[in-house]
């Protein structure tokens, strides 16, 4: 074809990656992943004798600690591409970490009695609601009354920050229902090993599905299809992923303090050599996953996320078509609510109380991991797997240093050149594919 | 140039009894004290082109913009097939019938052909979910029945050639079963061949009994096409004339001098004798 005059000289590479149609992007981000993984647990390694990064234990507390910013990242993808910003999202989580606070330890309890089963339930759902009309109140101002959405967020940053100090008078409120701790992860808020497994095989069975479907449907219409040998390398290094992924959170036991306790409360002997009970994987990285497949799902198959694509490369042009961009605005704001709500959640449950500084500087991890994701401030671009995996490098940047034993001081300089790094070399790669 | 009609009075009107397909009424709209369009009225009947005619900032893309749905009136009234026709955003518009393919193409430009052909009109799964593979196979007939060499589907639009997106946004245009067509500056981004192509095609959708709006301010661009020419000046219609009526060089005194000439209908900008 003469689109593709190269297309004689292409190299092994060229050809791999065009049978497959795996984005080269994400194999940059894969890359890049590793290479930190790597880096931080060699360093550990020669440097202080113990390579702590890539160990079960770990990998299980990044799961962890990754999911609350993951979470809030997906949305923040949409709000990018449509050419907006959120800067309220950090100080939103606290304050609908904060209501939710106030809400299951004074609240609920004095009707409800203290340990009632739908604490937690109403706690969300408030919680949620909370953060949704916020956001949506923001979306509002930005998009009915014109005002840009930096200025809205950077109001809301201050406002919220406020508002929470003011609802619990600067208190920290713990401890929170015990229900509702189990979504932040520890040692109970897990699905323990086969759990994990019906998880992953369940994961693995859809992978399969999907790829069998994608094929299925490209052959009804008569479209290209990719070799079979991409295929089955893409669905064989999809599921290994997952089988990996079982494999290393079911490596990590609970710690013997626990494992003591659960043993003495359930009636089960614990032998000489130690009882041997897997975490598996957390609840909020599962919550987090869900939210990933579920925004993935809106943003790819949706006409929801393709008007926000639309959007993003062309405000006239959607307006034009007759989409209604101000009802949009307005719906990816409060969308973006609900997620720092969801987030919220997340954050208090793994601290196991509701405090004053909950959230603070999130929204600078929150952009930082969706422009390191491959979103681009011009709009139009951008990515929910990306925002994803962005999320993964920071959090990995961020507790490797901590590993490694590095202050405070140089962790936050080398997160922000981290991210300015990898916003240069996002536009080199634009100018180079485009 | 002297040409037998022009010193004559209108030919008789071709459509005269015939409801139009479209008719605006007395439109008006100012911006912040600009009156951008004023009391213009004008008509089109099926299956006829009508090129608008005009300076930069006559007023003739806002006029347009109004039919379309893009801006909204402050006054008069728009008919379509002689009903009186709400229309206050694109989509009441496209109800209508009324398509259009703006000067600046109105694409976006970072999703492929199939996703700006369906772009506000999406064909859907019985999940409710966006059907992909369909669209982009509807795209591929469309798009081989207009522009035979058009391959890259996949592409996001950016990519394209301008004759490609301007192929991409006439598809959109044609596809819905328009039956009034809107086409500002169709052929300015275009080489010669493809503004050939695009003459071929308005000649093929009249047949079909589609009415035509041509907007240019060039008058060579329209003369051969147009069935009629309606010229607007600072926002009033100057007057309005059946090509075969008015010489080339009668058609640029209303649109530069705003002088009608005596093959033309005047209207009420026209220059006071």
């Amino acid at each position: 074809m003469s689109e593709h005059p190269e297309e004689f000289k292409e190299s092994g590479l060229v050809r791999f990656l065009r049978a497959t149609e795996v984005d080269t992007r994400l194999l940059g981000m894969i890359g890049a992943l590793l290479l930190i993984w790597l880096g931080f647990h060699f360093y550990g390694h020669f440097v202080n004798g113990f390579g702590a990064f890539l160990t079960p234990r770990n990998l299980w507390n990044l799961s962890v600690q990754t999911s609350s910013i993951a979470v809030m990242a997906t949305g923040m993808v949409l709000i990018i591409v449509t050419r907006h910003i959120d800067l309220s999202v950090g100080s939103l989580l606290g304050f609908t970490a904060m209501i939710m606070g106030v809400m299951q330890v004074w609240v609920l309890p004095k009707y409800l009695g203290l340990g009632h089963p739908m604490i937690w339930v109403i706690t969300i759902l408030v919680g949620v609601a909370f953060g949704t009309l916020i956001g949506a109140f923001q979306g509002f101002l930005i998009a009915y009354l014109s005002i840009p959405a930096f200025i809205v967020t950077l109001g809301g940053l201050l406002i919220w920050r406020g508002a929470s100090y003011l609802v619990a008078r600067g208190e920290t409120i713990a401890p929170v229902d015990p229900t509702f701790a189990l979504i932040g992860g520890g040692p109970y808020g897990t699905i323990g090993a086969t759990g994990s497994w019906i998880v992953g095989i369940i994961v693995c069975i859809a992978i399969v599905l999907m790829l069998w479907n994608g094929r299925r449907q490209r052959v009804r219409f008569g479209f290209p299809t990719r070799p079979m040998w991409a295929e089955c390398l893409i669905g064989l290094v999809g599921t290994g992923f997952v089988i990996g992924s079982v494999l290393v959170m079911n490596a990590y036991p609970w710690p013997k303090g626990i494992v003591k306790k659960y043993a003495a409360a359930n009636n089960i002997e614990v032998p000489e050599s130690g009882l041997f009970i897997s975490h598996g994987f957390a609840i909020p990285i599962l919550i987090a996953i869900a939210v990933g497949i579920a925004m993935t799902f809106l943003a790819t198959r949706t006409r929801f996320g393709r008007y926000v694509f639309a959007i993003g490369g062309n405000p006239e042009a959607a307006e034009l078509a007759g989409i209604n961009t101000k009802k949009m605005t307005l719906l990816i704001f409060a969308l973006m609510g609900a997620l720092t709500g969801i987030s919220a959640v997340i954050a208090s449950a793994r601290l196991k109380s509701a405090t004053l500084a909950l959230g603070q500087f999130d929204e600078l991890y929150v952009i930082a991991a969706a422009v390191i994701g491959g979103t681009s401030f011009a709009g139009g671009i951008g990515t929910i797997y990306g925002a994803i995996l962005g999320a993964l490098v920071m959090q990995s940047l961020q507790s490797g240093m901590v590993l490694i034993g590095f202050d405070a001081a140089i962790q936050q300089m080398v997160v922000g050149g981290v991210l300015v790094l990898a916003v240069f070399i996002d536009t080199l790669y634009r100018k180079n594919s485009a | 140039m002297s040409d037998s009609n022009s010193a004559n009075a209108p030919s008789a009107d071709p459509n005269a009894g015939k409801t139009p397909l479209v008719e605006m009424r007395d439109i008006s709209i100012a911006f912040g004290g600009v009156h951008a369009v004023d009391k213009a009225s004008c008509e089109l009947y099926p299956g006829e082109v009508v090129g608008l005619l005009g300076h930069n900032g006559a007023g003739k893309s806002t006029l347009i913009k109004i039919l379309s749905g893009a801006y909204s009136r402050d006054s008069g009234s728009i008919f379509v097939d002689g009903q009186e026709a709400i229309i206050n955003n694109p989509r009441h518009a496209k109800d209508y019938g009324i398509e259009t393919i703006y000067q600046t193409l109105a694409l976006a430009d970072n999703v492929d052909a199939a996703a700006n052909l369906y772009l506000g009109r999406e064909l859907l799964t019985r999940w409710g979910t966006l059907d992909d593979a369909a669209m982009e196979a509807e795209t591929r007939k469309v798009m081989n029945r207009l522009n035979p060499n058009f391959t890259r589907f996949k592409d996001p639009v950016k990519q394209l050639s301008g004759g490609q997106r301007q192929s991409v946004a006439i598809a959109r245009a044609i596809h819905f079963n328009a039956r009034i067509l809107i086409m500002d500056e169709p052929t300015a981004a275009l080489g010669p061949a493809e503004t050939e192509q695009v003459g071929q095609l308005i000649h093929q959708l009249k047949q079909d009994g589609i009415g035509i709006f041509l907007i240019s301010h060039d008058i060579h661009d329209v003369f051969d096409l147009a069935d009629r020419v309606t010229v607007m000046k600072n926002g009033a219609i100057v007057g309005s004339a059946q090509t075969k009526d008015v010489t080339k060089d009668e058609v640029l005194g209303m649109i530069i001098l705003g002088k009608c000439p005596a093959g033309a209908i005047p209207g009420p900008g026209a220059l006071a004798d």
